[in-house]
Parts: structure tokens; C-alpha cells; sequence
């Protein structure tokens, strides 16, 4: 390295002989600075999403690499948002990526004192039992009037606001060829 | 949203937009840059206000005073858009003369029933049309089954013929009526209820009326501040009136704008995970009105209507298909005989009061978290605490997953773990990357998602979850011969699975259906005019049929927002068939020309014999203005070439609602459940029709003129921050999110802090019927008390997102809040109730419980006691 290059490195120089004299730009800059790269440019994909909280419809862009969401920034094309996000669309990568995210089914037996690990196979055949147990217990056919009823008044649900329209779909599809009638979500709130 | 750009004048009441819905808000900052007047009405100065022109303090509660003053200036002076309201609204229909106001009868219409508290409305009815009226039993059904919604996009039925007075002098034309009703809500009253000023009033009502009109519009906007009310939809309605009188509705910068505060909960309301709907507003049967198949669809089509209802043959055959695929046929009428039947209330509030009772065993909670997000969270705890089991299907370990070892009702020894009986299964669910698939925005728009990644580990979507529990259920029940397994023999439960995993249903198959396919061809259907009724096309939801139109997810487009202009009808795909503004034929005059250069947007192009402009027109296309229906027309064919509204049964916009509404056919001013005064108008105090639960595990503050009201002398509300979503599921699990609002808090104005001794940044807490919550107090002149009848009365807020679970934790403001509905839709009434205030902390333990019956019995609530629905005179008061 010479000694002139060795002097216009060091910040203090590019400063005072430079365009930036209050040292917020390239005085400022070191080659590790330079060497950095945006997240957003290294990603191996980018899937365009919307964000989860509000109904406003903010588009995002979530960009993945190695398997991994490593940035959600707003979508500059969305008519709706053009590009920004509030603090929450903000926040939501950790809402994905956060060690806080439960990953694994827990089952809790009645009385139990604690959590416990449960296979998720297991945990669905046994919500499957409860249904068909709790639907046949409950089961009222017709009314007094002998007309048809064909639903059980033992199972309700809530939920919905904050899934998609295919999924709200299978739910009511499914719940009302099980009879279930008690089911409702957030809109009601 | 964008089109707020286009309003010359944007009000904001019942919303703090810019902390709630901050991106969205940009376009009223963007209309205020280019000239519009802004104006925030609100119980409390927020970030909405704070960059408005004009901001009014009002009263929790009072809006609908408020809105009938600006209805009452703009009939007084003449002000309406008198060629609009004559053409496209019932201003001229005139009234059955049997008809009585609540101006005549001290704040009751004409057919209350004290047995039932409904209303017969036949006298509420068209001349001549007393007959269609529902009678006080069948009023009574539809609030039980909260009906209204299942109008929400189409108006009761009627018949297509009217009386009508051109000129509007006839004194029971809807013009008079109206007009009448409103002229005790004068500014003077105004400011007497909802502690307004009258300059201040003036101000708004210049601004609106101002700014209406054949060249300009106003845009008005509001959020749940004006839905959880037990007179929310009249609220709403009042709004409607004021948009219809000044010739704001269905043109640019105009309209009614609700703010939804979910991702997808229009979706969910549109296909709805709600008791009382199916896919497409259709109703749930009911086991008395709708026991065949023929009742239900003329129930809903209701032969001899105008307007696209009368096809709903169509759309309730194509669900059915779409539902039961080859075993829904013309002899079972499509397998209406496998749909369970409700029979009246089963709401979620209901429904929590059943599991306490012992009768609902098993409880899915999908994505929501009734144990901070409810009304009354001590009902919904003890109820859950009440289960045989409980699914949680979430990203975090909610407070409704932990309950039965870390919620308040273990602390007061409600709740023993070891005797608490509910068996508990937490199942991760995907994220919003991890799954693709639609939501439905807050302006109709579905929007696409692509997938990023595979959830990890036990993670699933709900796609994933109810189509494998439906698969093993169907598998468990394959032997049963039992007559009530048929229905889940019968389903069309096939999908085509992918993903990493190999077993996760294809969000776009789902997306098929729901827009529909001819059952011969397999092709997706255009749109909904395609359905039939005779078994040859399937649909899962008639509103949304058109969004695969051609075979193409439509809801994926997305053409850059700077390739298109303002309406971008490129990007995603909005309900009905790409609509982006509806009833936009009302956009153009009468004759189909645009009411002015300036506020084009629809109009009648006579050399092409088609509608045309800037969006797709919300009216048949090539139906020119000049035409009129023969006289024994139905259905669409019965629309008039000027009649905009076309989901009507008249095809106008309805200033008085003749029918679909349960609590009156126009809105009147009742005060809150609880509130401190008595109403300044009536004898009647609140909403006669309200829906309550008469039991002493939910009480309700008394309020005037019942003893004790000042038990609970202040008025609190609650709403959101900008950096917390609903319940903190999806929030104060985040280090940013909480570390940007850690704490709970209340805020409350300098002269109440020192009304009650409370100290900046100190501990308070906040007592009602239900529970006591404390929280830090912020002492700010946000909040000011309003001179009110002559009284001073003291508001507070609250933000209700805090909890026990998370990284950031607080007491929950919605364990305050108790059960009273508004009868037309169930919804609760969250933002306005009475309460103590308290400096320092709330007793902790068993000696909370010992508090707060003190305050019950001081409030004479301590035999379970409830004020009855139809005010009962003061001098009757006293013994109860």
C-alpha cells in the first residue's frame, strides 16, 4: 500500500479534502462497507406476498435464500401501497423467523400440569377421534317438530380473518357436511 | 383506497386511520396535498387528527346525533342533490300511513312488541306493500340469526312497483319522513348530546355540503369505532343517508369506506366462516323458514324482485354442486337434504355462555384469541376452562392455548390446573409465506399470495389441516351407514396435492371451485351470469365467480400500479366481476351522461350502445339509460335503465329502509348500554332491540334511568396502536413491535388525573361490571372531558392488546367490556362503556374477586340484576 493511498483512506482526509465534509457519506465509507451487499440482492428468490395484518393489502416482497426468508420489504408495484409497509408489515419477517415460533405440536391432557411433545400424525388422528366422538354424542336429527336439524350443537370454531379465502372455503365446506354450525370468526367482533 | 385521491373532502369518524391503517392513510394525505378539506371526528385527538383540518371531540356514543344534525342541515336548507336523491334514491317512494316515528311514540317506531322486543315492520312498508313486512316473530328470528348480514350486498325484498311523489311534498313520501324525523337534531342538540360545539358543527356541515354535489365529492370513512356499537349499523346507516342526500355514493371520492383491520376478514365474510352465512351472503337454512330447498331459494330470490337476487336458483344449485359434487342431483335437490339446519342464535358470544354451561364440548381456534380478543375474557377463559378439548391452530402460544395454567382466573383461583379438565392440543400453523393462497382486502380486492418457503417442522397451513382432518374423519365414519354420516359420504372432499411434503391441497384447485366450472367440461366459468340452476355448473361462491375467469388466477395479476392509471383494474381481482368502484352507474346523471367533466368515471358511450369509462360498469352493458322494464318484468330485466342500485329490490338507495333492519327503518339516537346520562331525546334510553344475555355471569353497568349509574361514572374506549395487532398474537411475540410499545396503559385527561389523584406515568386501574385491569397512566390533553346535558363527562382510553403471553404482557382491556349486541348483526359493543377509575394498582388474588363483588353490589347488581329493554319510567324505578 502506498503512502497516499494509505492517506486517503483514512476517513479524517477524505473529510476534509473531499465533498462530505460532515463525514455522513464517503468519507465515511471503509472497504468493508464496500464490500457489503443488501440481503435483498444475494436472495435466491423473491415471492410476492401480501401482509398479514390490516386489510389494507400491502404488497410485499419476501425474498428466501437458502430455504430462509432473510427480508420482507414493501412491494413498489402495488397500486394499493406503492412500496411501503407500517411497522408491523415491517416487523413481520421476525414474525416468520422468530425463536419465539412454536414449531411443534404440544398436547396438554386433561388435568395436566404441563405441555407435553406429541407426534403431529398422532395429534390429528386423535382430534379425528374426538369429532366423530363428540358429533356422535351431540347429534340432534330432527326438531320437535320432526324437522330436519343434521347438526351437532358440541363443536364450534373461531377463526378465519386472518386466513385465505381457500382456506375459509374448506372450513365452512367441511364443518357443514360434519353438522358443525357454531362456527365464526373476527367479523362478528 | 386510491380513489381517495379523487375526494374533494374526506370525514374520518369512528376511525384513527392513520395509527390503524398508516399505509392506506397515505391517499388521504395524498388528496389533502392535492386541496381536499380533511376532518376527524373522535372521542380522543390521535395521529388522524393531529394532520386533519379540523378535528371534533365528540362524546363515545353520540354519532348518530351527530350525523342526524348534518341529515337535519342538509333538509332544513334544501342542500341535498336534489336530481340524484329524486333519481336514484326512495326519497319520492311514499310510506304506509299507519306508520308512527320515534318522534311520536319517545323514541320507539310503530310495532314494538314488549314480548319478543322486536318489531312488526309491516307498518314500516312501501304503500301497498304492508303485506311484505315480517311480522315481530319473524323480526325476532332474524335477530337471533342476525340476518341483516345476510343482506349486506343485497337489501330486503320487495316488490318492483312503488308509490311515488316526483315532487316531495307528499307528506309520507321518504323525503318528508325523513325530514321530519331529523328536525329535533338541531345544532343546539347536537352540542347537548355529543358535546360539540355548535361552530364546530358548522364547520362539518359546511365542509360535507360544501364539497358534494355535481362537481365535487366527499368520501367518508370509518373503522369498528362505529361497528361495535348496540346501534352500530344505524350508525353506518346515518353515514349511508348523509353519502345518498349528497350524491356521494357510487362516484370517484365518494362512497363509505370501512377500514377492516384483518388481512382477509372480508374474505371471511364473504366466504364465511359465520354461523348464519354460506359462500356469497346465501343464508344458513333455518330450520322453520327455509325447511325444503324451494323455501330457501325463494326466501332469498323472492320471485317478482328486480335485480340480480332473482337468480339465486342458480346460485344455490352451483353451491350445492360445488359442495356435493356427482351426489348433489336434481332428485335431492341438490343434497339440500344433508345441510344442518340453525334454529336461531349461535353466534360466538352464545356460544362461549354454552361452554360454560357445559354444552359445547370441543372448540377449534384458528388464528384467534378470544381469551384477550373477546368481549368479557373471563366468560371466554371459564368457558374454554369448560372444554372436553380445544385445538389452538397458531403461530405463537396464545393466551387462549395457556389459560389453564398462566391467565388471571389462576391467580384468583378460578382456574386450578389440576382441575381443569380441558385436554389442549396446540398445532403450529404456516406463516403468510409459507402457504399460497388469496386474502380479500378491505376495498373487495383478492390479492394472490405466492409461497416463499415450506413451513418447518409440525407447521401447516389451514388448507393442509381441515383437508387431512376431513380425509381421516371420512375414512373413520367410511363404514357407517348412519344417516347423519351421509353428508360427509356425500362430500366432494377431492384435491390435488403438492408441495415438499407431497399432501398439500392446491390453494388454486380451492380457487377453482370457489369461481366455478362447468360440471360437464371441467372449464371455469366467466362469471357469475354463466350460472345455472338445473345442476350443470358448480360454484363455491357466486360473488367471486370471475376470478379464475379464462382458467387464469386473476387474483395474481399484478401489472405495476405506474403502468396503470388510478383504478388499476390490472392488479389482483375485486368482487363482483372486477368492480372497482360499486353502483358506479350512479356516477353518470340519469340520462348517462357524467355529472360533471371532473367527476367522470362511468358513462353511456350512445355511438358503441355500451357503458363505459374508468372502471368496469357495476349495470348490464349494454343497457341504455332510456330503458324502462314492461310491467310484469323480474330480475335483472325489472332494472330500469337509471337504476344504479341494482342489488335492490327498487334499485335505489334506500334513505328509509323499509325492511332488513331490526332496530328502526331510519336511525335514531339511543345511548350506549352503559352510559352515565340519560337520553337527552327519549324516553327510551338504548336500542329496545339490543341483544343481551340475561344472566349474572354477564352483567351489564347500569345506566340512567336505573339507580347506581354513578357506580361507573366515566366512559372508556379502546382501539389500536400502530405498532400492536388485535389480541399481541402476532405482535408482542416480536422483539421490535414490543420494544416500540411495551406496556399497557390508560389515557386520561389532566382534570380527570386530578378529579381521581392520578399521577403521570403512575398505576391505575379500571373497574367494571366485570373485571378490574390496571395499567400505567398516561395523563395527556388528548383526552378532554365534554360539557354533556349540562354535566361534565370524563372519557378514557385504552389500548386492548395486551395480555399474559409474550414478551411484553398487561392487563387485557376486553376483560372490561361486557355483552350487549346490536340486534342486526351480533356484534358487540366494545368501544363505549362506563367504568370506575382508580388510582393504583388492582388487587391481586383471591382478594380481586372480593373487590369487585363489592362494586356489584354497590351498583345493585349483585342478584344478577339487568335493565330491561324498553325503558321503564323513572318513577318506577327504585324497587328493582
Amino acid at each position: 500500500m502506498g503512502v497516499r493511498t494509505w492517506i486517503e483512506g483514512w476517513p479524517v482526509y477524505r473529510q476534509l479534502t473531499g465533498t462530505d465534509p460532515l463525514g455522513r457519506g464517503a468519507a465515511a465509507r471503509s472497504p468493508h462497507t464496500d464490500a457489503l451487499t443488501p440481503r435483498t440482492e444475494t436472495a435466491d428468490s423473491v415471492a410476492r406476498s401480501v401482509c398479514p395484518y390490516c386489510a389494507v393489502g400491502c404488497g410485499q416482497r419476501v425474498f428466501v435464500k437458502d430455504g430462509t426468508v432473510t427480508q420482507i420489504e414493501g412491494d413498489p408495484d402495488s397500486p394499493i401501497s406503492r412500496g411501503r409497509l407500517c411497522p408491523k408489515g415491517s416487523a413481520s419477517k421476525s414474525l416468520v423467523t422468530s425463536d419465539r415460533r412454536q414449531r411443534t405440536v404440544l398436547y396438554r391432557r386433561p388435568y395436566g400440569p404441563q405441555w407435553e411433545p406429541l407426534d403431529l400424525d398422532t395429534a390429528m388422528d386423535m382430534i379425528a377421534d374426538r369429532v366423530v366422538k363428540t358429533r356422535a354424542q351431540t347429534w340432534q336429527d330432527r326438531d320437535d317438530a320432526g324437522r330436519p336439524l343434521n347438526r351437532t350443537m358440541g363443536i364450534a370454531s373461531l377463526g378465519g380473518a386472518t386466513l385465505d379465502n381457500e382456506e375459509n372455503y374448506l372450513i365452512k365446506k367441511l364443518f357443514t357436511a360434519l353438522g358443525a354450525i357454531q362456527i365464526e370468526n373476527q367479523a362478528r367482533i | 383506497m386510491q380513489d381517495l385521491v379523487n375526494a374533494d373532502c374526506i370525514i374520518i369518524q369512528g376511525s384513527n386511520m392513520a395509527e390503524a391503517h398508516p399505509v392506506g392513510f397515505q391517499w388521504v394525505m395524498e388528496a389533502k396535498a392535492r386541496g381536499a378539506t380533511v376532518i376527524h371526528v373522535d372521542p380522543r385527538f390521535t395521529r388522524t387528527s393531529a394532520v386533519s383540518d379540523d378535528f371534533l371531540p365528540i362524546r363515545a356514543g353520540s354519532d348518530i346525533a351527530f350525523l342526524g344534525g348534518v341529515v337535519n342541515h342538509i333538509l332544513t336548507r334544501g342542500l341535498d342533490f336534489r336530481e340524484y336523491v329524486l333519481a336514484y334514491t326512495n326519497a319520492a317512494t311514499i310510506v304506509n300511513a299507519n306508520f308512527k316515528d320515534t318522534e311520536d311514540l319517545d323514541g320507539l317506531f310503530s310495532g314494538y312488541d314488549d314480548e319478543t322486543h322486536a318489531y312488526d315492520t309491516s307498518t314500516w312498508q312501501y304503500e301497498g306493500h304492508e303485506e311484505h313486512g315480517p311480522g315481530a316473530a319473524e323480526s325476532h328470528v332474524a335477530r337471533e340469526t342476525a340476518a341483516a348480514q345476510q343482506h349486506e350486498s343485497h337489501g330486503r325484498p320487495l316488490p318492483t312497483q312503488t308509490l311515488r311523489d316526483e315532487t316531495l311534498q307528499h307528506p309520507r313520501c321518504v323525503y318528508q319522513i325523513l325530514k321530519r324525523h331529523f328536525a329535533r337534531y338541531t345544532p343546539e342538540v347536537v352540542e347537548r348530546v355529543c358535546g360539540v360545539s355548535r361552530e364546530d358543527f358548522a364547520t362539518v356541515c359546511d365542509a360535507w355540503t360544501r364539497n358534494s354535489g355535481r362537481d365535487r365529492t366527499t368520501a367518508l370513512v370509518y373503522s369498528v369505532g362505529w361497528t361495535q356499537h348496540s346501534v352500530g349499523v344505524q350508525y353506518i346507516r346515518t353515514g349511508a343517508i348523509i353519502q345518498l342526500l349528497l350524491g356521494n355514493m357510487g362516484r370517484p371520492g365518494g362512497g363509505v369506506l370501512a377500514l377492516r383491520g384483518h388481512a382477509s376478514i372480508q374474505g371471511s365474510t364473504d366466504i364465511p366462516t359465520l354461523f348464519n352465512l354460506l359462500p356469497g351472503y346465501l343464508p344458513m337454512p333455518h330450520h322453520e323458514q327455509h325447511e325444503t330447498y324451494r323455501q330457501w331459494v325463494d326466501a332469498i330470490r323472492h320471485p317478482g324482485q328486480k335485480g340480480f337476487w332473482a337468480d339465486a336458483g342458480a346460485y344455490c344449485a352451483s353451491l350445492l354442486k360445488a359442495y356435493f359434487g356427482e351426489n348433489a342431483t336434481a332428485d335431492n335437490d341438490w343434497g339440500y337434504g344433508f345441510l344442518p339446519r340453525i334454529t336461531g342464535d349461535h353466534g360466538t358470544y352464545r356460544t362461549t355462555l354454552d361452554m360454560i354451561d357445559g354444552k359445547v364440548k370441543g372448540y377449534f381456534l384458528l388464528g384467534q384469541n378470544p381469551a384477550i380478543g373477546s368481549a368479557h375474557g373471563r366468560a371466554q377463559r371459564l368457558g374454554m376452562a369448560n372444554l372436553d378439548w380445544l385445538v389452538v391452530r397458531d403461530l405463537y402460544l396464545i393466551e387462549s392455548a395457556t389459560f389453564w395454567k398462566d391467565g388471571p382466573e389462576v391467580a384468583t383461583g378460578e382456574i386450578v390446573p389440576e382441575d381443569c379438565r380441558t385436554e389442549v392440543f396446540f398445532l403450529p400453523a404456516a406463516s403468510h409465506v409459507e402457504k399460497e393462497g388469496t386474502f380479500t382486502q378491505t376495498q373487495r380486492v383478492l390479492q394472490w399470495r405466492e409461497k416463499a418457503v415450506e413451513p418447518p417442522e409440525d407447521c401447516r397451513s389451514e388448507l393442509w389441516f381441515f383437508y387431512q382432518l376431513g380425509r381421516l374423519v371420512r375414512d373413520k365414519l367410511a363404514g357407517s351407514t348412519l344417516g347423519r354420516d351421509r353428508a360427509v359420504h356425500a362430500l366432494a372432499w377431492t384435491y390435488p396435492v403438492g408441495g415438499e411434503r407431497h399432501d398439500e391441497p392446491s390453494a388454486e384447485a380451492v380457487l377453482r371451485e370457489i369461481n366455478g366450472y362447468d360440471v360437464e367440461t371441467g372449464e371455469a366459468l366467466p362469471g357469475y351470469l354463466q350460472l345455472k340452476d338445473d345442476g350443470s355448473t358448480a360454484c363455491g361462491c357466486w360473488i367471486y365467480s370471475g376470478v379464475f375467469a379464462d382458467g387464469v388466477n386473476q387474483a395474481a395479476r399484478r401489472k405495476p400500479g405506474r403502468e396503470q392509471d388510478l383504478t388499476a383494474a390490472e392488479w389482483g381481482w375485486a368482487w363482483p366481476m372486477n368492480r372497482r368502484i360499486m353502483y358506479n352507474r350512479a356516477s353518470a346523471d340519469p340520462e348517462g351522461r357524467p355529472w360533471s367533466a371532473r367527476k367522470a368515471y362511468v358513462w353511456w358511450d350512445p355511438d358503441k350502445g355500451e357503458w363505459t369509462g374508468k372502471d368496469i360498469p357495476d349495470f348490464e352493458k349494454t343497457k341504455p339509460p332510456t330503458y324502462r322494464p314492461p310491467e310484469d318484468a323480474t330480475g335483472p330485466a325489472a332494472l330500469a335503465g337509471d337504476d344504479p342500485f341494482i342489488q335492490q329490490g327498487d334499485g335505489k338507495g334506500w334513505l328509509f329502509a323499509p325492511g332488513g333492519l331490526i332496530d328502526g327503518p331510519m336511525p335514531t339516537h339511543y345511548e350506549p348500554v352503559e352510559s352515565p346520562v340519560r337520553n337527552p331525546l327519549y324516553g327510551q334510553q338504548a336500542n329496545p332491540t339490543r341483544k343481551v344475555y340475561d344472566r349474572s355471569d354477564s352483567l351489564l353497568n347500569p345506566a340512567p334511568p336505573e339507580p347506581h349509574a354513578e357506580v361507573f361514572p366515566y366512559v372508556f374506549s379502546t382501539s389500536r396502536l400502530t405498532e400492536h395487532h388485535t389480541a399481541g398474537g402476532m405482535s408482542r411475540q416480536l422483539a421490535y413491535l414490543s420494544e416500540l410499545q411495551p406496556e399497557m396503559f390508560i389515557e386520561v385527561s389532566p382534570a380527570l388525573a386530578d378529579e381521581r389523584g392520578l399521577a403521570h406515568l403512575g398505576w391505575a386501574h379500571v373497574v367494571t361490571a366485570r373485571a378490574a385491569i390496571e395499567a400505567r397512566v398516561l395523563v395527556t390533553e388528548r383526552m378532554r372531558p365534554l360539557r354533556v346535558d349540562d354535566r361534565m363527562i370524563h372519557q378514557v382510553w385504552l389500548p386492548y392488546h395486551f395480555g399474559f403471553a409474550g414478551l411484553v404482557t398487561g392487563d387485557a382491556a376486553n376483560d372490561l367490556i361486557g355483552i350487549a349486541l346490536d340486534p342486526n348483526v351480533l356484534i358487540q359493543e366494545s368501544k363505549v362503556g362506563t367504568c370506575d377509575v382508580r388510582p393504583g394498582r388492582r388487587p391481586v388474588g383471591p382478594a380481586l374477586l372480593g373487590y369487585l363483588a363489592d362494586y356489584r353490589r354497590r351498583a345493585g347488581l349483585d342478584n344478577g340484576h339487568h335493565a330491561p329493554l324498553r325503558t321503564v319510567p323513572a318513577r318506577h324505578q327504585g324497587e328493582s
